[in-house]
């Protein structure tokens, strides 16, 4: 039964990762990447990362492909014309994830071995891990919110109007 | 516990061909937003691995890593679409064959 949901989700994130390369307008793609993210957070509870699966839809299919898809509208962004670099890129690039893939593959299937993940084996409820992220690694987390704080910031600089950019730096 | 199993090494194939998708897409894409969902499709990679390690080894911190992850990831996409809303102000274009001055 896991197996066959691991297939599943599986079956989901590959597609929707092909799409996405497939597809010529950013919309589609964005779409497609979020088919890919929530089929992930699939991946994560079979996983036992109940905690990550819900972090996983709420910020990444929720918060950031919200603001990809609301970025795709607001400049209102059409096909992306071919040219003679993407021409040459997709000569090479395909060819080198097809050999890359399989390498890859290769490798894992042959020195992992084929231990299993035992499903739900994983003590991960929300509880063990709150105790982690505020015990173990709590400096790292009070970093990160000074990260995020400079994100704002910088964002708010970036994207606002060029002239009043100019006005605030005098 | 449920007796089921899936081998640790079918999670990190699906990681690596994520991975492998990202890649392909930074490099074929011309538009500078798929580019920029194509790295995020990555991270999804590398997280999804970072899951899986952590399930196997029954390592919490595997999942901690994920989060702060996920936190840059947040900061990456607000920063970077901030940038390309000013790149597209000043050049009126998306496409990154035509992005190759540093200034105007």
């Amino acid at each position: 039964m896991h197996l066959f949901l691991f297939l599943t989700f599986g079956a989901v994130c590959v597609g929707g990762a092909v799409n996405l390369l497939a597809q010529r307008h950013p919309i589609n793609s964005a779409l497609s990447l979020i088919a890919v993210m929530a089929a992930l957070a699939g991946e994560y509870l079979l996983l036992g990362a109940e905690f990550v699966a819900a972090v996983q839809v709420i910020v990444y299919a929720g918060a950031i492909m919200v603001l990809f898809v609301f970025v795709i509208m607001l400049l209102n962004a059409g096909e992306e014309e071919l040219t003679k670099g993407s021409r040459v890129a997709t000569l090479l690039g395909v060819p080198g994830m097809l050999t890359g893939s399989v390498l890859t593959a290769w490798a894992v299937l042959r020195y992992s071995g084929t231990e299993a993940v035992a499903i739900g084996a994983l003590p991960g409820p929300p509880k063990d891990l709150a105790q982690l992220l505020f015990h173990d690694f709590l400096l790292p987390f009070e970093v990160t919110s000074v990260l995020i704080l400079i994100a704002i910031m910088g964002a708010v600089v970036l994207a606002s109007k060029p002239e009043r950019a100019e006005g605030e730096a005098k | 516990m449920v007796q089921s199993y899936v081998p640790l090494s079918y999670y990190l194939l699906l990681s690596g061909f994520l991975f492998a998708c990202g890649v392909v897409g930074f490099l074929i894409k011309r538009n500078i937003i798929t580019i920029f969902m194509s790295i995020e499709l990555m991270l999804n990679g590398v997280n999804l691995s970072f899951v899986a390690f952590a399930a196997h080894w029954h390592a919490l911190a595997g999942q901690v890593f994920v989060f702060f992850v996920m936190v840059v990831a947040a900061a990456e996409a607000s920063v970077g679409l901030a940038i390309i809303i000013a790149v597209y102000r000043t050049r009126e274009t998306l496409n990154v064959d035509q992005v190759n001055l540093l200034k105007l």
